[in-house]
């Protein structure tokens, strides 16, 4: 960069804060909670990047966007790490980021009910029905199904809502 | 090379070259390489080959949403594949990457347990397998989060949460399944009967378990076998499901590199592309 100071790493955030999530736009990276670190080595500016799920497509993409939006606001030395630990949760994403969420129809992830594997599933069969009580999007009624584990991307599970019977994506929980 | 989930930006090589990494002296311990090579290859293996077989379920399904979860599953197995492979290619310091160990290696050169490779079979012997390799997967993983090696250590704390997630799941699905219709009591049954001889495999200890037991970076294959036989009883008790009364570690050999006839197809399928066009990117 031919500046004579280097933008502050709280800008290099904000900039960030305009790159939407590719799967759920109304969201940004950093809504979301993936971007763990920005910091400068000397001249050069290091994003550190966890992934949300490890499979993930849209992983690559995401990538890509944040490097077009640093290229674009004139940073040239960069780079972009992975960092694994500790793991991404749906626990960071910002109360502003649920709400944009329940906003554009998926109910946000509910805090603290990440599967351990051995008790949740047990847990729900033995309350007499496989969910949580997550509240409906649309209508705001709690008296809704899960209607698979798993949605249309790797964050998210199908629910229906019992009252106005519509269908919903819920954020799950890890 | 094709999509392996990867840091795929324009300057994906120098990107991954320079990321900065936990330092972990394992990685670079000559006397442990071949072992632990090894050792990644069957963490990786056994999710590449679940995860492809899993993958064949798309389009397939018996209803739209399972198709989904089986998609999304394999999704994950294939992601945590890449994460063990990556690991594997460099610790191997050959110049082979995530891609080369997943699209050009031969069936002898797999690592992964028989038991992932077999068919699928019927939607319910799909699930019985994964259930039974997801309750070995979560107590591997789980164990891993204390592995010396932090490169180890946070890949299964990344993958735990997924294999937890999926575990759930399958024992959901294997209780309502077995504890369902007549007919779906048998047929879980009878899956269980046929996985049941190959589930050994996944608790026999070798030479490769035993340097990275030393190392502190694994838990024995054997010490896996008391939880996994918890998780099974009380999953198997309420899905009304018999746990047969004879030996498990029959079909041996697939982490040495011995595989059913099954492998090949599955890796004429897997690696057509890169056989027959070499370097092909897309």
């Amino acid at each position: 960069m031919v500046t004579d100071t280097l933008p502050s790493t709280d800008t290099i955030r904000n900039w960030l804060g305009e790159v939407p999530d590719p799967e759920i736009p109304v969201i940004s990276v950093t809504d979301l909670g993936i971007v763990r670190d920005i910091s400068w080595q000397g001249d050069t500016l290091v994003v550190a990047v966890t992934p949300t799920y490890s499979g993930c497509p849209a992983t690559a993409f995401i990538n890509m966007e944040i490097e077009a939006k640093l290229r674009d606001k004139g940073i040239e030395d960069f780079r972009i790490e992975r960092r694994l630990s500790p793991p991404w949760t749906s626990d960071w994403l910002t109360p502003e980021a649920r709400e944009k969420l329940r906003a554009y129809g998926i109910a946000p992830p509910i805090d603290g009910t990440a599967p351990d594997g051995r008790t949740a599933a047990r847990a729900a069969r033995l309350a007499g029905r496989s969910n949580l009580a997550v509240d409906c999007p649309r209508c705001g009624s709690t008296d809704t199904e899960k209607v698979s584990q798993h949605g249309s991307t790797p964050c998210k599970a199908a629910y229906r809502c019992r009252d106005c019977l519509e269908p919903f994506d819920y954020f799950k929980c890890i | 090379m094709p999509s392996l989930p990867d840091m795929a930006t324009p300057e994906a090589e120098r990107l991954a070259q320079e990321a900065a990494q936990p330092a972990d002296p394992h990685i670079t311990d000559v006397a442990l390489k071949p072992a632990l090579f090894d050792w990644l290859c069957r963490m990786g293996d056994g999710a590449l080959i679940l995860g492809h077989r899993t993958s064949e379920w798309c389009g397939h399904g018996p209803a739209l949403e399972e198709d989904i979860a089986l998609a999304n599953t394999a999704l994950d197995l294939i992601g945590h594949a890449a994460l063990w492979l990556e690991l594997a290619a460099e610790v191997e310091a050959q110049g082979r990457t995530a891609d080369d160990l997943a699209y050009l290696r031969d069936a002898m050169r797999f690592r992964n347990p028989q038991i992932v490779e077999l068919p699928n079979g019927d939607i319910g012997r799909t699930l019985m397998r994964e259930f039974l390799y997801d309750a070995w997967h979560y107590e591997m993983l789980l164990k891993l989060r204390d592995s010396s090696s932090p490169r180890v250590a946070e890949i299964a704390a990344k993958a735990g949460k997924e294999v937890a997630y999926q575990l759930d799941r399958a024992s959901d699905l294997v209780i309502r399944l077995g504890d369902g219709t007549e007919e779906s009591h048998a047929r879980m049954q009878a899956a269980l009967d046929h996985l049941w001889p190959y589930t050994g495999e996944l608790f026999t200890d070798d030479a490769v378990d035993e340097a990275v037991a030393e190392a502190g970076i694994a838990p024995r294959a054997s010490e896996l076998q008391g939880p996994w036989d918890a998780t099974l009883r009380e999953v198997m008790g309420e899905a009304t499901l018999t746990v047969p009364d004879r030996r498990a570690d029959v079909h041996l050999g697939g982490k040495q590199g011995r595989h059913t006839e099954h492998l090949g197809y599955i890796l004429a399928e897997m690696q057509f592309l890169q056989r027959a066009y070499p370097g092909a990117e897309w």
